[in-house]
């Protein structure tokens, strides 16, 4: 019963894409099953797993990534329609000179447990303060049309989008308040 | 000496878990790896008639489809959860009956869409009544106590008392949802098992795997260096390492395969719904002399699991007459399992509501209530506690927070379109530990390292074994290198149940003794060039070990607010106040306080699977439509711990704090609720719904 | 997943000749709902043309006072655009009240519209729904439907649309720009989305092919004074269990004009034309509000899990309105 491994491979052209993406500042030419996520491609074609696979559904924000710098869940992006397009994983949010003050920041203040929706929590922190410098509103926003300010009940709303059943939370905010210093 | 216990100390793993490079059972590199995908049942009960897999074996990319008609063979009797694979017979509507392995995700998961499968199916019961013909008293409750205890004569001390409270309670089906699914890498090689998989402890995942595939304990090798949560779940072997196992072994080839976050609900385990009736019976001054807690919960037809949800209140409060009793019933329902605090969490929900009915029945802040019933000695086992803090923890806890000019009324609080109120409860957890073995290496550089099978699910394990182990070696932390998360280390016992530090560091530390020792009386007190090692198991100290009840303790205080509009509810505060005995690394522990507690806020308001009885399985089965608290839901938390030492736990001292913070903590929620709007909602969760039409005049 | 070919057409009209030339082909814009739906096995598209880089992603203020938001707009986007923030405030308000932060960042204005029913029966293809497979039955209908309609329902479907959004645009009175295989069309979005009835399937009027480009926003000087009230399960990133969308122009304590919309409650984002008809031209009071739900709500029929519902968006009508009322 046990099948010959090369029967059946993907090999339709039609159901698979030549893709160009940079990630984390490295160029990759890949070919791709169309129906492979940006997350399933960043962890099973490019050894990236720091990017997790909570839900698979965009309902947990495990999967966060920044796309050309805007935070977003990459369980639900087909690879297929990011050619020529930039992606940061919690992989590159370190720097030459060492980790970036979120994740130095989330070491600090105990912002995790088991630390699967970590990369995710870090990714759309990141994105976040960069909407909150941009003066984007929130749900909990009281005057629409004055600038961001980033209070508590602010990164909690934002925050949101990344569940963490831990309940990390308060440190969480502890972090992002800490970082966007 | 005593220099890294009670330091609060960053985890160790920090940097790979910022950075991304911690990996998860599914993330180990692999050569020619496939990807496996199961296949849930979608009828309640019957037999599989056929299973057709060529549609999905056309599939480009899938190589084969394992069911019972033609998977490898298990050993039975060991489990009939894990039996899997291996009959036609469906016990439960999202049962695991088939894999796909494919050579990618996507083949995968499109094969498994296709399998097809006929059945035969039968009647089915799903739903928990307190009518159900079919309860029964089981032999014993989780983990192995006496299903029903007496003391004195409950029913005349009920009937005497002037006050009486006579409640039930209800809990629905909670899911655990750890963030990562349950999920494995197996592999075989040269007729070794290797598997990478997400669990609470390998090293009986490792004997299950030994005895299902007939193999000795050494050709099964179970890693878990990193876990992404369990919450009991994943306490023991689950589906995917079984038919990760299956689909290696068959296909020849090492096989990822993770459960998807909708078939969580169900094959993993999950808590029962509960069915609690709480009689109260006291004097006006509130002191209690009758009390009851009868029981009920459900099981699968193929394994008995029995929530012990009527323990907690055979020891939290005095009375002189006392019963409590369990029944349980066999419904065509996947096997409940543990998650956090089973038993005592939905337990201490019904008597914690239960004892803030008997404070306004009599008049008496419930604070003052639980002080007055409070008992040096054990009702249950008749022996003094080794230690009892529960009263510290309730004053500290109502200085902290401002409970003293309360006014009890309810219902009578506005600030705005808001209602508020505020309840407090009571909490208590077992501090028990089991055997491990551990040991303890010196090179003559004058590192060292400790090794154990411990398991991290990010309780901070590895953070404070690392600090127990520098102290009982007395060397400065960065000479110790701690090794856990392999079953190729000395066995040790799951982390659950809260006995994972007090199991763990018990080991450690006679480990590090025994090496301090050898050193001492080595040639010349030094480390010969091949280094010394120590091994030690704990196995006859702790069977020594005299019993006693011993417990840790809490208190929870809450302040919740409702709008009248819409009847939402929001927490505003919870302070939780602790009594564990030491506390090992301050940082962490806070994060196992705040993490229980607002699991317990999340049962309270927000959790519930939703069962449909025709079909027999939850309806919400993802994180969308199954709530679980948002970091929005938690405004602002704290967790404190009294200064405890007790002599008579461990070597190490600690009570265990992974469990302590949910326990009770719904209920302290629910008081809350009904101080701000008096009504008392006795079925959980507490949603606007059952709130919006009841609530004083807008 | 079925396997699926890919285009990415660079015009609006190529892509609908892309879509018109193959029966299974379906649009994908942002795609937080269709590959969702996809992964479910709900939708099985043969061919993916993927609109996003058509150049629909813009909000430019029209010289009439109004606005026009393109399909492509990023959700997140149009709710911090200063425009829609000063003119629009339930839009955005709306907007911000939906999914979450990296949601928004991918959901475009379009796919927003045409996102499917969140109904657990409909997304599990393993029981009954007439909307994912017609004629076989409705499960919610007996089933777990505290989240589902109670207004505008069939035996056939008790289906909700789950956006926020749409509420906020149905209550502004926006016409959607779309291009249907025979050209270009518009049509008021009161008039998009239908009830149920026999044809859960159906859930927009356009013509199977029609690509949505953009969304027209008339003047509205209402709207400056517009508010969104939306009631769920947690603090944050939940569907609605109802809500409200609200303008209201005072005149002297008299309603001179109002725009109200229900969400969470039927099929279609539903405009209250009954609750503003009772409002218009009388003194506003909290009562008259709430007597204004009322007549809307009459025709509201509750499912066994849902009743809550009704009572639910007469409170938050009372206390958008009321709100509005009492602003400076």
């Amino acid at each position: 019963m046990r099948s010959g491994r090369q029967r059946g491979k993907p090999a339709d052209g039609d159901w698979s894409s030549r893709v160009t993406l940079t990630v984390n500042g490295v160029e990759h030419d890949l070919t791709l099953d169309n129906r492979t996520t940006l997350l399933d491609a960043l962890r099973e074609r490019l050894g990236l797993t720091g990017s997790k696979k909570g839900c698979d559904h965009g309902q947990c924000g495990s999967c966060t990534t920044l796309l050309d710098g805007r935070r977003v869940k990459s369980c639900l992006i087909l690879a297929v329609t990011l050619d020529g397009r930039t992606v940061v994983t919690v992989e590159g949010l370190a720097g030459p000179e060492g980790l970036a003050p979120i994740q130095a920041a989330f070491i600090a203040h105990d912002a995790y447990q088991c630390g699967y929706c970590t990369p995710g929590q870090l990714c759309s922190a990141q994105g976040m303060l960069d909407e909150v410098s941009r003066d984007w509103p929130s749900a909990v926003t009281e005057d629409l049309t004055a600038p961001a300010q980033l209070t508590d009940p602010e990164i909690r709303e934002r925050m949101s989008g990344n569940l963490c059943r831990c309940a990390a939370y308060p440190n969480i905010v502890a972090a992002v308040r800490e970082a966007a210093r | 000496m005593s220099t890294m216990m009670g330091v609060a100390h960053t985890r160790l793993e920090g940097r790979e878990k910022v950075t991304g490079a911690a990996r998860y059972a599914v993330e180990f590199p692999a050569d020619d790896v496939t990807y496996g995908w199961a296949v849930p049942a979608s009828v309640t009960r019957g037999r599989i008639t056929r299973i057709d897999p060529a549609p999905a074996l056309a599939v480009p990319g899938v190589l084969d489809v394992l069911h019972h008609g033609h998977a490898p063979r298990l050993v039975p009797g060991v489990d009939a959860t894990l039996f899997l694979l291996q009959e036609p017979a469906v016990h439960y509507r999202g049962e695991l009956i088939a894999v796909v392995v494919a050579e990618t995700l996507e083949a995968a998961r499109e094969g498994a869409r296709l399998v097809r499968i006929d059945y035969d199916t039968e009647p089915h019961s799903t739903v928990l009544t307190e009518h159900h013909p079919g309860l029964y008293r089981p032999d014993k409750v989780n983990p192995g106590y006496p299903p029903d205890t007496a003391d004195g004569d409950f029913d005349a001390g009920f009937a005497a008392a002037q006050i009486r409270v006579d409640a039930t309670y209800r809990t629905p089906a909670y899911h655990n949802n750890p963030m990562e699914p349950h999920a494995t890498t197996a592999r075989w090689q040269d007729g070794r098992l290797l598997v990478h998989d997400s669990n609470q402890g390998s090293s009986p995942v490792q004997s299950a795997l030994a005895e299902l595939f007939g193999l000795p304990r050494e050709a099964v090798r179970v890693v878990t260096e990193h876990v992404g949560g369990g919450f009991g779940s994943k306490g023991y072997a689950k589906a995917p390492v079984v038919l990760a196992a299956l689909a290696a072994r068959q296909v020849g080839r090492p096989v990822r395969l993770a459960l998807t976050r909708q078939q969580l609900f169900g094959p993993i385990g999950y808590r029962t719904p509960t069915i609690q009736r709480v009689r109260l019976g006291a004097d006006p001054d509130g002191r209690i002399s009758a009390v009851c807690h009868d029981a009920i919960s459900q099981t699968s037809t193929i394994y008995e699991f029995a929530e012990q949800s009527a323990v907690y209140a055979r020891s939290m409060y005095a009375g002189r007459h006392r019963r409590t009793t369990h029944r349980l019933v066999r419904l065509d329902v996947p096997t409940p399992f543990w998650m956090r605090a089973p038993g005592e969490c939905p337990g201490a929900y019904a008597l914690e509501s239960a004892m803030d009915e008997l404070a306004t029945a009599c008049g008496v802040d419930p604070v003052e209530l639980r002080i007055r019933n409070d008992t040096a000695v054990d009702p249950d086992q008749g022996q003094p506690f080794s230690s009892r803090d529960l009263v510290a923890c309730l004053r500290e806890g109502a200085h902290r927070f401002g409970w003293a000019d309360r006014d009890p009324t309810p219902g009578v609080r506005r600030d705005g379109r808001w209602l508020v109120g505020t309840g407090v409860a009571g909490s208590n957890y077992p501090a028990r530990a089991r055997a491990a073995a551990a040991t303890a290496t010196a090179a003559p550089d004058g590192t060292f390292e400790v090794r154990i099978n411990a398991t991290d699910i990010g309780t901070g394990a590895r953070t404070a074994l690392w600090q127990v182990a520098a102290d009982a070696l007395a060397v400065p932390g960065d000479r110790v290198t701690i090794r856990i998360g392999d079953s190729a280390l000395p066995p040790a016992g799951v982390a659950g149940g809260s006995m994972g530090t007090a199991s763990w560091s018990w080991a450690i530390i006679r480990a590090c003794e025994g090496l301090r020792d050898r050193i001492r009386n080595s040639p010349g007190g030094t480390v010969p060039a091949e280094g010394l090692t120590v091994e030690v198991s704990t196995a006859d100290e702790i069977r020594a070990q005299p019993p006693r009840p011993r417990y840790a303790y809490g208190a929870y205080f809450v302040e919740v607010r409702i709008d009248v509009d819409t009847g939402e509810i929001r927490l505003d505060r919870m302070l939780g106040v602790f009594a564990a005995g030491r506390i090992v690394n301050p940082t962490t522990a806070r994060s196992q306080f705040i993490g229980g507690m607002t699991m317990g806020v999340s049962m309270a308001l927000h959790e519930e699977g939703l069962l449909d009885e025709r079909y027999g399985d939850w309806v919400n089965h993802d994180l969308a439509t199954y709530h679980i608290s948002t970091c929005a839901d938690v405004d602002r938390i704290e967790a404190y711990w009294l200064p405890e030492e007790d002599a008579d736990l461990n070597p190490a001292g600690v009570k265990g704090i992974g469990e302590i913070g949910i326990v009770g903590s719904a209920a302290a929620v629910t008081n809350a609720v009904h101080h701000a709007t008096g009504i008392r909602i006795r079925d959980l969760p507490v949603r606007l719904d059952k709130l919006l039409e009841r609530l004083p005049a807008r | 997943m079925r396997p699926f070919r890919y285009h990415r057409p660079t015009e609006v009209a190529e892509a609908v000749a892309q879509l018109d030339a193959e029966p299974d082909a379906a649009y994908l814009a942002g795609g937080t709902n269709l590959v969702d739906l996809m992964k479910l096995g709900v939708q099985r598209p043969n061919l993916l043309i993927d609109v996003t880089r058509l150049p629909l992603d813009t909000v430019e203020p029209l010289p009439d006072g109004g606005v026009r938001i393109g399909a492509n707009v990023r959700n997140s986007d149009l709710a911090a655009h200063p425009v829609i923030r000063r003119d629009y405030p339930v839009l955005a308000r709306a907007l911000l009240a939906a999914a979450s932060g990296q949601l928004r960042n991918m959901a475009t204005t379009g796919g927003n519209l045409l996102q499917r029913t969140r109904c657990a029966y409909f997304q599990d293809t393993s029981k009954a729904c007439n909307k994912r497979e017609p004629g076989t039955g409705c499960a919610a209908r007996h089933g777990q439907n505290r989240d589902l309609a109670v207004l505008g329902w069939s035996e056939h479907c008790v289906a909700t649309h789950p956006s926020d959004m749409a509420v906020a645009l149905v209550a502004l009175d926006a016409v959607v720009e779309a291009y249907a295989p025979d050209g270009p069309r518009e049509i008021p979005l009161t008039q998009l989305h239908r009830e149920p009835g026999d044809r859960p399937e159906q859930e927009t009027t356009l013509p199977r092919g029609t690509l949505i480009t953009g969304v027209r926003l008339p003047p509205s000087p209402l709207a400056r004074r517009s508010a969104y009230h939306k009631a769920r399960d947690r603090a944050s990133f939940a569907f609605a269990l109802g809500s409200v969308a609200a303008a209201l122009d005072l005149a002297g304590g008299v309603v001179r004009d109002v725009r109200l919309a229900y969400g969470a409650v039927a099929h279609r984002p539903w405009r209250a034309h009954r609750a503003e008809e009772t409002l218009r031209g009388r003194p506003f009071t909290p009562e008259l509000a709430a007597h204004a739900a009322d007549v809307e709500l009459a025709a509201a029929r509750p499912l066994e899990h849902n009743a809550f519902k009704v009572p639910l968006i007469r409170n938050l009508t009372v206390r958008a309105l009321t709100e509005l009322a009492g602003r400076p």
